[in-house]
Formats: structure tokens, sequence, C-alpha cells
């Protein structure tokens, strides 16, 4: 199948990747802090009304019914189909409210309305939530962090985070240029995206910590380069299957979960990306080199290769 | 290097496989609808009669049914739809009478072979079977102010009792008692009576013109000790009206510091529910005050159907609902709704020995229920909602004492039947210790339920076949050795979530749906090492030997950072996120054991100690 014979000079195209990442880390945080995120009802607060009409509805005529009621600042969309709709209401602080909207559709509609779904969360909890929120995925990063100190090197261990912090902070832009719903599945699938860009990135890094060890080539490019050839095809078939089963759950999973299969597919190309440009840049920029990986040699050898 | 695995090593891989298929097999059962018996108290015991009672009724509305059987002193009969089971279970409701609950519920269908050895199939989460959910916080800081009541009045009991005249005792707004002395030498003896009766009390003194103040605090283990008991308390009340509310398999759990989550699966009506668990009435028993009796020491009350009327009671409590043993709801002579009520042996004494020093005066009922109002504030330029807690009491009865009364009596003064029973239910399931506040809700409907289900086994099903034949076409034999243990993982994953008796939710599923993704991964490090191994030059058993053995430690390393980050997102999480950390660290484990023993004692009998001289890969 692939048999890659070629050997790519990944590290070669270092800069651009460089400018690439920065450029596109800039646009997710200026994206971040001008439109910020679309957080969703979990993390806000407020109530939500799933409703079911027997027949499809024009969404104009349901606002009118809502606006008729007094409740005009109501969000009104279909979900998934157009019987389906879906009905928000922002800072409301009333948990009868969902019962409320259902009796006034079912007293207006003409078929009959059942209900799917109605949650009321409050504004305490969505705050408690984003904080907590935030809070898992630094104690995550720093959790990594010791475990690859120990396992590998501290600048392994930094450049896996930065790896990670990079990947994160553009799927979180991504959703913040594409104002798609932030909630609870979503966290969830940037946690396991932190999972899946780090599992990437430690499969480079334990090839390059062992060509560090078995090649005998002194520059520290090389090592990279052949490492990344090396554990390219792997690279390329396991984010091949990941992605069709987030391509399969994003259409076939239910709006429930499309957020989540966005966000992870999101993460999953953009965590390919980084194992292969970003992890291992960093690993450069950082100045790797064999000594870091073996136990340090006696003294006279290591003054012998300080001198070309 | 002949790459066979030791017979005993087979035969542990096989005894793992049948245990896993084993605990996994009861999810392949569909579940009946049914309608679960029980009754209301421990008394009501549901018997061999009474099912033939509601076998009885339900034959006479023609409802047909499956089986009725008695299991665990539950009866529990099954239907072949639900619409049959909604019909079913509102005759049976009417027909048993109020001792029994009538409940919906999903049977499993696991054979009595797979029960006995403890294997069930998951239980669903609220998203896919639909029902309520509630997040409910508990006001500490007024159960921590009601206990400082009682204090309060207990303190004046003592004062009292032992002489030392004091001028009022009263709770500040800042959490502290006050009591106020007209001398100095009465204070003092006051400060001293008191730190020997009430080892929990801090004092601080003051003085100001012609009065002494005793200041008066609990310490800090004290109230956490009230806190603690009042979400206790409440957790039991609670779980004792989700009971009374007949709902099979309720949820009631502590969460966090002050909060409980109720989850009722099958429970459409969220209003109806939410009126009966989220009830903060109490009752109160107090003298009517005498005449001469001092202002600080009595209070005023309105009527409840009549706010003209008013009456001035004694601010010392009798007794409070939470003393009722048991509570019915009746009519009296006149056919108007009462409430027929026993006391606990406790509340029972209290009330003879209150009641034997005052025949002949008025006793009241107060009805005390605890209320919030919800405002919206600007604090810092951002639209802050801020609760502010209210106590509404209002008197139900004012009665003559005819007799000494003991541990049984009746309240009447009632508005309706509807009132009494809902009064009467109250009484029995016990009182809120402190006011609770819904600050969460979720209803999901059943059609809901059921379209997550399909949805969610359809995206399953698709992604772990197109992996299959990605797999199968990418690395041939070896491809289809690694489905085989990636089926095989799919049955492990689906066992161990059934034996942690875990719940299945939506994201738990979209986790089953990622673990199949990834869990190729291991597979593939070790198929392209051996690939490498072929490629400089090693022979076919020696690169199948360290093509494993080198992709051990990626495999390790990798998945035990995912690990660390599926196990904080258990932690941290709550819910249906917790559902997803769940299935994604068995499937990590699962998975690795999948690659790491099953693709390779799989491999090994395909190729294992046999001379090859090329490996189709």
């Amino acid at each position: 199948m692939i048999n890659i014979k070629k050997e790519f000079n990944f590290m070669g195209v270092r800069r651009i990747a460089a400018i690439f990442s920065i450029l596109l880390i800039l646009v997710s945080i200026g994206s971040l802090a001008i439109n910020g995120l679309k957080f969703g009802l979990d993390f806000t607060g407020g109530s939500l009304v799933e409703v079911t009409y027997d027949q499809p509805v024009e969404l104009e005529v349901v606002r009118g019914h809502l606006r008729g009621a007094g409740y005009g600042d109501a969000v009104v969309q279909t979900f998934g189909s157009a019987n389906d709709i879906l009905i928000r209401l922002g800072e409301a602080h009333d948990p009868q409210l969902g019962h409320t909207i259902l009796e006034i559709l079912q007293q207006e509609a003409d078929g009959t309305v059942t209900l799917r779904r109605n949650e009321f969360v409050g504004s305490q909890v969505g705050e408690e939530l984003r904080e907590q929120g935030g809070l898992g995925l630094l104690v995550a990063l720093i959790m990594v962090m010791i475990y690859l100190a120990f396992r590998f090197q501290f600048k392994f261990s930094v450049g896996a985070v930065l790896a990670l912090a990079h990947d994160v902070i553009i799927v979180l832009g991504f959703f913040s240029l594409m104002q798609i719903d932030f909630d609870l599945t979503v966290l969830a699938a940037l946690l396991a995206v932190i999972g899946y860009s780090l599992n990437d990135t430690i499969v480079v890094y334990d090839r390059i910590r062992e060509n560090f060890r078995i090649l005998r080539v002194s520059e520290s490019i090389e090592v990279l380069n052949t490492s990344l050839n090396q554990t390219l095809s792997r690279t390329i078939v396991t984010s091949l299957t990941t992605m069709m089963v987030l391509v399969v759950l994003a259409i076939f999973g239910g709006e429930m979960i499309y957020g989540f299969a966005i966000a992870l597919l999101a993460g999953v190309i953009i965590g390919t990306y980084s194992s292969v440009y970003v992890a291992g840049n960093i690993l450069l920029l950082l100045n790797v080199t064999r000594e870091d990986l073996i136990p340090p040699p006696p003294k006279e050898e290591e003054e012998e290769e300080l001198v070309p | 290097m002949l790459n066979r695995y030791p017979l005993w090593k087979n035969l542990l891989i096989v005894l793992v496989l049948v245990i896993a298929a084993i605990y996994a097999a009861p999810n392949l059962y569909p579940e009946d609808y049914a309608v679960q018996i029980s009754g209301s108290r421990a008394v009501h015991q549901v018997d061999d009669r009474i099912m033939a009672q509601a076998v009885n009724v339900l034959e006479q509305q023609g409802i047909s049914f499956k089986s009725a059987e008695l299991e665990n002193e539950a009866g529990m009969i099954r239907f072949d739809s639900g619409d049959a089971q909604l019909r079913a279970r509102a005759a049976l409701t009417t027909g048993l009478g109020e001792n029994f609950v009538v409940a919906m519920n999903l049977a499993p269908t696991t054979p009595d072979w797979l029960t006995a050895i403890g294997a069930r199939p998951m239980t669903l989460g609220l998203d896919l079977r639909g029902g309520v959910h509630f997040l409910m916080e508990v006001d500490t800081v007024q159960a921590v102010t009601q206990r400082l009541e009682v204090y309060a009045s207990d303190i004046r009991t003592t004062l009292r009792e032992q002489r030392i005249r004091y001028r009022s005792v009263e709770l500040e707004d800042d959490g502290r008692l006050v009591a106020r002395f007209a001398d100095v030498e009465a204070r003092d003896q006051a400060q001293s009576r008191l730190r020997r009766d009430f080892q929990e009390f801090a004092f601080e003194t003051a003085q100001q013109d012609e009065a002494w103040f005793l200041y008066v605090t609990l310490n800090e283990q004290t109230v956490r000790d009230i806190e603690d008991y009042a979400i206790q308390q409440n957790l039991t009340t609670l779980r004792n009206r989700v009971n009374e509310l007949g709902v099979a398999e309720p949820l009631v759990q502590r969460q966090g510091r002050n909060r409980i989550v109720v989850q009722l699966p099958g429970i459409q009506d969220a209003a109806a529910a939410k009126r009966v668990i989220g009830q903060t009435a109490n009752l109160e028993f107090r003298l009517e005050a005498l005449s001469d009796a001092s202002r600080a020491a009595t209070e005023v009350f309105e009527f409840r159907n009549d706010p003209d009327r008013r009456a001035t009671l004694e601010r010392d409590i009798i007794i409070t609902g939470s003393s009722v043993a048991n509570a019915n709801a009746t009519f009296d002579e006149n056919g108007m709704p009462q409430v027929s009520i026993t006391l606990d042996a406790r509340g029972g004494q209290m009330m003879s020995r209150v009641t034997r020093n005052a025949l002949q005066r008025r006793m009241a009922v107060v009805f005390v229920e605890h209320k919030t109002r919800t405002v919206m504030e600007r604090v810092d330029g951002e639209m802050v909602e801020r609760r502010i807690p209210y106590t509404e009491k209002r008197l139900i009865s004012l009665a003559t004492i005819q007799s000494v009364l003991g541990n049984q009596f009746r309240i009447t003064g009632l508005d309706s039947p509807r009132e009494s029973s809902e009064l009467a239910l109250l009484l029995r399931a016990g009182a809120l210790a402190a006011p609770i506040y819904f600050v969460e809700e979720r209803t999901i409907g059943p059609s809901l339920g059921e379209a997550n289900i399909k949805m969610g086994v359809t995206s399953v099903q698709i992604g772990f076949a197109l992996v299959l034949v990605f797999m199968a076409f990418f690395y041939r034999v070896f491809g289809l050795l690694a489905n085989v243990a990636l089926t095989l993982n799919l049955v492990m994953i689906v066992a161990v979530m059934s034996m942690l008796g875990a719940t299945l939710t939506l994201p738990g599923i979209a986790g089953i749906v990622l673990t199949v993704g990834m869990a190729v991964d291991a597979n593939v490090l070790i198929f392209e090492r051996i690939k490498e191994e072929l490629r400089s030059g090693s022979p076919v058993q020696s690169a199948i030997h360290s093509g494993f053995s080198r992709a051990f430690s990626t495999i390790l390393d990798a998945n035990v950072t995912t690990l660390i980050a599926a196990v904080i997102l258990f932690a941290m999480g709550t819910g249906p996120v917790k559902g997803f950390a769940v299935t994604l660290s068995v499937g990590i484990v699962t998975s690795m054991f999948a690659a790491l023993v099953i693709t390779r004692a799989l491999v090994n009998a395909t190729y294992g100690g046999r001379k090859l001289q090329k490996l189709w890969l």
C-alpha cells in the first residue's frame, strides 16, 4: 500500500511551519478575544426546550406564538429536522419556564406538540462548570507534563505540552470562529483531543528518543527527520481510521453528538499536523541533543565533542 | 525465535474472553416494558394475594400481559408494548389503592443462569431512556440559622429554669445570638451556666449604657456538623419522597459540598415530581400566648385562609413536623378534610408534658414554608441573579386543648382533600432539614431517548465496519487478525462496563466509537514496526518478535498519557461527561490488552513455530 520510499525533509520547512502555526494561534486568540466562545446552555445557564411537531412548522410561526406570550427574546431554531424545534431562553431564572413554553405551543399549534427535552441550568452552576472545565484542562496538562518529564526528559515534556496547548488553542479558536455551540460534550471532546494529540506526539517522541540512542549521526535535525519519516505511515493510518469514525459520528450520531464529533475531528487534524511539524520543531528550538537522553559520558569525551 | 505462546498463556486468553463474553451477553437480551408494584410502607407487603388482585384488575380492563411474578418482595408485571404498560399503570394505581406504589420500569430479560453469576446489562443513562434529572442546592446557611433559632429557645428555657433574669435573647443578622441583661452579675452567671450546658458555644461580652450583652457564636466544627446533618437529612427525606412518587431505580445522591442530584428514569411529568420533591413545608405546634406575656416571648401570625385574622403565639415551639411518625389524610364528622397524626415517642412526651399544664389554653398549628425570590442585580456591570430566601409562616388552626394530648391527634382547618393528602404525604416522608433550590433540571422525552440509542448504535456499526474494511485492505492477513482482536475488544468494553455497573450515556457511546478508531493505533504501531524490521532485512520470525517488543514502550507511553487525561475527566466531570470518561478509560485498557496480547496470540498461532521466507504484510 503506502510504501513511502521517499524521505521527506519535514524539518526543512520548519520555519514555514512555525510561521503557519503562529499565524493560526494568533487568529485563534484574536477570535477568542473578539468573538469569544458561543457557550451552550451548560455553561451560561438558562432554559432550553426541544419539542417535536407532528408536521413541519415555520420558525416564524413559532416565534410569533412565543412573542405573543411575552417571550420575544427566545431563540428559535430547527434541530435536525423541520419538525424538531429548539427554543432557548437566555437569562431565564425561572425553573418552571420550560413547562410554560410547552403549554403555550400546545395551545397555539394545530397538531400535537410533544416535549423531547426540557433543560434548565442555573447561572451559578454554569459558571462553576466553566471554572471546573478550565481547571480540568490545566490539571491534565500538568499531570501529563510530570509523567513525560519522568519517562523522557524535561525538554520533551515541554515540547509535548506546548504542542498540546497549540492544538487546544486552535480547536478553541475554530469553535469561536465558526460560532459552534460550546457545551459539556464539546468540553469532553476537548479533553479527548488532549489524549489523542498526546498519543500522536508521544509516538513520534518515542522514536526520536530511540534514534538518538542508536543512530550515529551528530545533527539533531537529521535524527528528527528520520524519526518522522519512520513513523509517517503509522501517523497517516491512525489519523485516517480515527477521522473515518468521527465523520460517521458527525453524520449519523445526531445533533446532540455533532459538536462533539466536529471538535474531535478538528482536534485530530490539528493534532496530526502538530505531531509532525510542531512537536519536533520545539525540540529543535530547545536545542535537544543526544546528551539529553543518554547518561552523561566521562568528562574528556564531552570536551572532545565540543570541538567538531 | 519461533514466536509461540506457551499453552497456559493461550488458555488464559481464552478464559478472559469467555468471561468477557458471558458478562457482555445480558446486553443482547431486549428489555420488557413492565410495571413494578411495591408497598408504600413497610407494613404493606406485596404478596400472592396482592398479585392475584393486580392480575384480576388487568383482566377486567382487558390489558394483556406477558407475565406477573413476585421478585424480592416486589411485583413485576411484564407487557409487550409501552401502550399496555401505560394503561396498566393507570388501572393498577386506582385498583390497588394508595397503600401500594405502581412504577413504570424496563425489566431485563436476562436468563436466570446469567443473573445467578451477577451478569447484568448496562444501565442506560437518562439521555438514552428518558426521564427527569434535577440538581438541587441545599441552603446550608438557612440550616444553621434554623438551628440557631432552636438554640435561642433553648437558652431562654435554661435561663428561666435557672432563674437568671434576662431582657431578651435574639438572633442577629450576622448569625450571632445576643442575650441582653440588666446587670453584669446576671450576665456572668448566665455565661458560666451556658458554658457548662453548651460546649459548642463561643462567648463574647459587651456593655453599652445600662445594658450588658452576651454574644454567642457556634464553633466551626458545630457549624460543619449542622451543614452535614442538613444534607444527610435532606437526602433521606428526598429518598422517602421519591419512593412515594413510585419510580423504579431512582437515583438520589449527594454531589459536591452542598448539592443533591435526583434522577427519575421514566418519569415524564416533571412538574408533578417537582412539586412533591421540592416541597419545603413543615409544621410547628405552639401555644397561644397568655395575655400577660412579654412581647419578647411572643410572635404574631396571620391565618392562612383569612389574612385579616391574627393570633399571638408563644415563641417557643412544642414540636415540629419532624416528630411525626405517621400521617394520614382523612375526613372529620362533618366531611371536612383533616390529617390524623401519630407522633414519635419523644414528640409524644413533649406534647403531653406541655399540654398537661395548658389545659383550656389554645394550641396553634403553624404552616411553615421556605420560599425564595429571585432578583437580577447589576454587580460590576454584570447581571447576576441573587436568591433571597424568606420564610412564610401562617396559621392553619387554633384550637382549645380539651385534654392532655398524647402521641395521636388530628389537624383540622385544611382547605381541600388535595391539601390534606399532600400535607399527610409530606409529614410521612419527613420535612427537609434545610430549604433546597433547583439549580438544574433536565427532562428527556422517551422518543428522544430511543432516537439517541438508534443513532448511537448506527454510528458504532458503520464506524466499526469501515475500520474493519480499512484494516483488512491495508494489512491483509495481519489486518484480519487485528480485526478479530478489535471485535473482541468491543466485547470486552461492553463486558467491563456491565461488570462495573457503569451507566451508558450518549457521550459514552461516542467514547466507544472513538475507542474503536483509536484502538487500531496499537495494531498499526506493531505492524509498521514489523514492516520496518522486514525492510531492514531481518528474518520473518525475528521481525515479528522485535516488532511487538519495540512497539511496546511506545504503546505504553501513549496510552498512559491518554489515560491520565481520561481519569482527570472522570474526576472533574459530572453526568454524561463522566460516562464518556469511563468508556474512554475502559477502552484504553482493553484495547492495549487486545493489541499486545490477543493480536500477538493470533499472530503466533498463524505464523509462529514454522520457517517462513516471506510475510504478506
